[in-house]
């Protein structure tokens, strides 16, 4: 909601910019019509006439000229040369870009080579180069701005002719035995003008303030001819004893120059759709809550993840990512928890310890307990204190999880630090410990690697190394292995059992393989659209699974540890959980549908921990 | 890294050269005779002459560059009609006014914009978020030079608070109290703009790192939210700030010209203003391929900064 009214200011302030320049433009369009004093008569008896002065509305310069006057005719004259530094601006670079981006080899090479050598300019330089060669004047002035920004459209609509050249089109044309100038003509130019248009409007404002600039300097517009610059510039020695001369003709170029900006903005905002998605929010520090209904009461797990549901706002829809999930582990189990993606049990894991990215996930029911004290509603400093520290986590791809700046020594002593009082060099020495841990070769060399300097499966080690750092009591493991090719995922299945069964760790696993359950987990549990559909022993389960989806869950996985197992081979998608059907999410995929399937809630049945939530299951339930 | 910073120098060379070009290309188009234009229509035959034999103005372009160049890159950048004295010494004069000028600004607007965009960046939508977006856009619409006439009226004429312009007292100044007293204004009229902008973009990069999955690791790992900000986050960001800081530097540097006339800053954007309009061009042409290769020398500081920052970079 936020959100949107923050683009709704946006926009507000996009049409309020654009208002004020619509004013700005007929205002000037309508000067020389308008009953207005001659702007160059100067009255010498009148000098610095304040403001509201009779006759004078907005007084006199230091000439006795009327500023009212002068003040239109200048900003008419001011615009007027912006836009067309603008225009020829954009004419000659887009010119150049596309004549290089078309034809590209050496053209190009050499055309850029040039382009970047201006770049190599702070840019007054070249403009006063060139007004020094020129010699002071308003039209120089202009050619020298317009040269300046000449690179900038050259470069830019270069880029996008280099994407379009070597499309089919522009192929076809020139198959077609169409000549290059008609090629350019007919088939790039109107694709490359809507992005001329936008770098034009987001430049032209600079444009005016860079003229404008150049005549305070007193290198463009000459007297007795007057752009809003020149004003300013003339006034300057005045500024203490009439400042007003010099307040006006500035205050309209800062209107001008911020109407433009306004308008851009919002252009620009409009034309991003990352934007526009609100993918561009940060998530905050701890998932939002807003629970409601009863928070269920402590259990004695270790860890238990009770009725929760999590969601996600975006706009008006809802998505019901978890649904009243309930799952629990004791000290040294591992419980598996299997599903395709979008079945939301990445979401369930980082429900835990509050790293669902909100907005948009928010937390709106159940509890996730941690030797009986509630996570969800837990204030932040107190669950960051027990992130990693009793609760730790695996991603999944080490390479985009991991701080590709930091060492990943560094990384791992962070982890202890953020948790322990020890100095830097215990903290190293724990860090090289750790890395033997986890069977790094070198460890004492390796831990001064970074990220990219490892491979997969020795950067995994070293995300499994942090979870480790602090001795936690509970290891979520997300898909933990899935980006890594099956020789290695299989070392880091054992080193992970081994280290459980070392230290007494519970572990979460969150897989879409079955082979992976079966060779690691105590337990399993199934989801499917948000919610856990069938829980039990991962023999028991494996041998007799009753829920229809799990049966095909299995069926799929060839034999264990043999080859890729596809998952994908049950026909159809699971519902999208903002529109979840009424009944049983699985009826659409579910060759035992029944009508009365469709209606109402299914409730899981059976005794934990063997439960199942199917109307008509392929086994029963004890 | 030292092998590196080498490299970057001698790729810098041709455009140096490049510059070099360009900058004598320009100022060739000066129609009719140089040696009048450099002296000016009121000079006499004689002088003309002797200028021209001197300047070797008489041989053709391409001799004439290389001339040229061969003295500029033995530090003679010719002698000042205007001024009669040696391009080079103004400069190095000059060149330093503005750097103490350009160099505070450029700190300040690099300090305050990351600063600015990262503080957006944490608290997106909120009230400290909302109030630095709207004073960038402000600060990014304002002409740096209205806005140092603004403050010499408010802080200098009004409230007496700082001296109207100059770099030191005339009287009894010279020290470094009373050159900061003289810097306050114009170095911060000079950073405004580009503070608005590395605000905005630091603000985009944070939030653009913020949602990568580095930061959620950190999360988990238990790291304070502060450090996750100001260490993770910002670092990560840095990654495409620099660059932008580097060409704000130029922006800077430029703006310098404006904020120098405004401030009577003794600089050497002044300087050229001031040559342009005597028609001084040996000054001007010496001033400008001085301060362009300055400024390629600072983004190759820059280019190697970003090197130490990323160790990505091949080096
Ligand atoms: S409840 Fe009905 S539709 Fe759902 S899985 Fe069981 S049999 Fe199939």
């Amino acid at each position: 909601m936020t959100r949107f009214l923050a683009l709704l200011v946006r926009n507000r302030l996009a049409a309020a910019g654009g208002i004020i320049l619509f004013c700005v433009l007929v205002l000037t369009l309508i000067t020389p019509f308008l009953p207005l004093q001659d702007p160059d008569v100067t009255a010498t008896a009148n000098r610095f006439l304040r403001p509201f002065s009779p006759g004078h509305l907005l007084g006199t310069d230091h000439l006795g000229r009327d500023l009212l006057s002068r003040l239109l005719w200048g900003t008419r004259l001011s615009l007027a040369v912006g836009i067309a530094a603008a225009v020829l601006a954009a004419v000659i670079g887009s010119a150049i870009g596309i004549t290089a981006g078309y034809f590209g080899g050496r053209t190009d090479n050499i055309i850029m080579r040039l382009v970047d050598m201006l770049m190599a300019f702070p840019y007054i330089l070249l403009a006063l180069a060139i007004v020094a060669a020129l010699g002071p004047g308003l039209m120089n002035a202009l050619i020298a701005v317009a040269a300046v920004n000449i690179p900038f459209f050259a470069r830019n609509i270069r880029g996008i002719t280099v994407g379009l050249a070597g499309q089919e089109f522009v192929d076809a044309a020139r198959l077609g035995g169409l000549g290059h100038t008609r090629i350019i003509l007919t088939e790039l130019l109107p694709n490359v003008i809507p992005v001329i248009v936008i770098a034009m409007s987001t430049t032209v404002g600079w444009m005016i303030l860079e003229t404008a600039g150049l005549s305070f300097l007193g290198l463009g517009s000459q007297p007795p001819q007057a752009d809003l610059g020149s004003m300013l510039g003339e006034a300057r020695s005045a500024l203490i004893t009439s400042p007003h001369t010099s307040v006006i003709p500035g205050l309209m170029i800062f209107i001008i120059v911020m109407s433009i900006n306004l308008l851009g903005d919002g252009v620009r905002d409009a034309l991003d759709p990352r934007l526009r998605s609100g993918a561009l929010s940060r998530p905050r520090a701890a998932t939002l809550v807003e629970r409601q209904g009863e928070i269920p009461a402590a259990s004695d797990d270790l860890l238990a993840i009770q009725e929760l549901e999590t969601q996600f706002h975006v706009g008006q829809r809802t998505y019901r990512a978890v649904n009243q999930v309930s799952l629990s582990v004791r000290p040294g189990e591992c419980l598996g928890v299997i599903g395709e993606s979008g079945s939301g049990k990445s979401v369930t894991a980082l429900s835990v310890m509050g790293l669902v990215a909100s907005p948009p996930g928010v937390i709106t029911g159940g509890a996730v307990r941690f030797r009986g004290d509630d996570l969800v509603g837990m204030p932040y400093e107190q669950l960051r204190q027990k992130r990693g520290d009793r609760v730790a986590y695996i991603f999944q791809d080490p390479l985009s999880t991991l701080h590709p700046l930091y060492r990943t020594g560094d990384q791992l002593a962070e982890a202890i630090r953020s948790h322990h009082r020890i100095d830097k060099a215990q903290a190293r020495a724990r860090a090289i410990d750790l890395f033997k841990a986890v069977r790094i070769p070198n460890a004492e060399s390796r831990i001064d690697n970074y990220p990219h300097e490892m491979s997969g499966g020795m950067r995994q080690r070293v995300g499994i190394a942090m979870a480790l750092a602090n001795e936690p009591d509970v290891i979520i493991a997300d898909e933990p292995t899935t980006a890594l090719d099956v020789t290695v995922q299989a070392q880091i299945l054992t080193l992970l059992d081994e280290l459980r069964r070392e230290r007494g760790l519970a572990i979460i696993f969150i897989t879409h393989d079955f082979g992976v359950v079966g060779q690691l987990c105590d337990r399993v549990a199934v989801m499917y659209a948000g919610r856990i559909i069938e829980e039990g022993p991962t023999g028991a389960v494996l041998a007799a699974p009753a829920h229809p989806y799990t049966k095909r869950l299995i069926a799929c996985v060839p034999e264990l540890g043999e080859g890729r197992r596809k998952l994908a081979a049950i026909p159809g998608l699971p519902p999208a959980v903002d529109r979840l059907p009424a009944g049983c999410a699985f009826a659409e995929r579910c060759d035992k549908a029944q009508e009365a399937c469709r209606t109402g809630d299914i409730s899981l049945s059976g005794t934990a921990p063997r439960t199942v939530r199917c109307l008509f299951p392929e086994e029963a339930m004890p | 890294m030292g092998a590196y910073i080498l490299k970057r120098l001698v790729s810098a060379v041709p455009v140096l050269l490049g510059i070099t070009v360009i900058v004598f290309l320009i100022m060739a188009m000066i129609p009719g005779d140089p040696a009048t234009a450099i002296l000016g229509s009121y000079a006499t035959p004689e002088n003309v002459e002797k200028l021209n034999r001197d300047l070797g103005l008489d041989a053709p372009l391409v001799q004439r560059y290389f001339i040229w160049l061969g003295n500029v890159i033995v530090g003679d950048f010719g002698r000042s009609y205007s001024l009669n004295r040696p391009v080079l010494d103004e400069i190095l004069e000059r060149f330093s006014a503005t750097l103490i000028l350009a160099g505070v600004s450029f700190v300040l607007c690099a300090v305050l914009g990351i600063l600015a965009g990262v503080v957006s960046a944490a608290r997106q939508y909120g009230l400290a978020d909302k109030a630095i977006t709207f004073a960038v856009l402000i600060g990014i619409s304002v002409p740096s030079f209205f806005l140092g006439m603004m403050m010499i009226l408010l802080f200098a004429v009004n409230l007496r608070w700082l001296p109207v312009s100059g770099m030191y007292a005339i009287y009894g100044g010279g020290d470094l109290p009373d050159l900061l007293r003289h810097l306050i204004m114009p170095a911060s009229a000079l950073s405004v703009v580009a503070t608005g902008v590395v605000a905005r973009l630091s603000r985009s990069a944070m939030l653009e790192v913020l949602r990568q999955d580095y930061i959620r690791t950190a999360r988990a790992k238990g790291v304070p939210e502060r450090r996750v900000i100001m260490g993770h986050a910002l670092r990560a960001a840095m990654v495409s700030i620099i660059p932008v800081l580097g060409i704000q530097a130029g922006f800077v540097l430029s703006g310098a010209v404006y904020i120098e006339m405004v401030f009577q800053w003794p600089g050497i954007g002044r300087m050229l203003v001031d040559a342009i309009l005597k028609r001084d061009i040996l000054l001007v042409q010496g001033g400008v391929v001085f301060v362009a290769a300055c400024y390629v020398l600072f983004n190759i500081m820059v280019d190697v900064a970003q090197s130490l920052l990323d160790p990505r970079i091949k080096t």
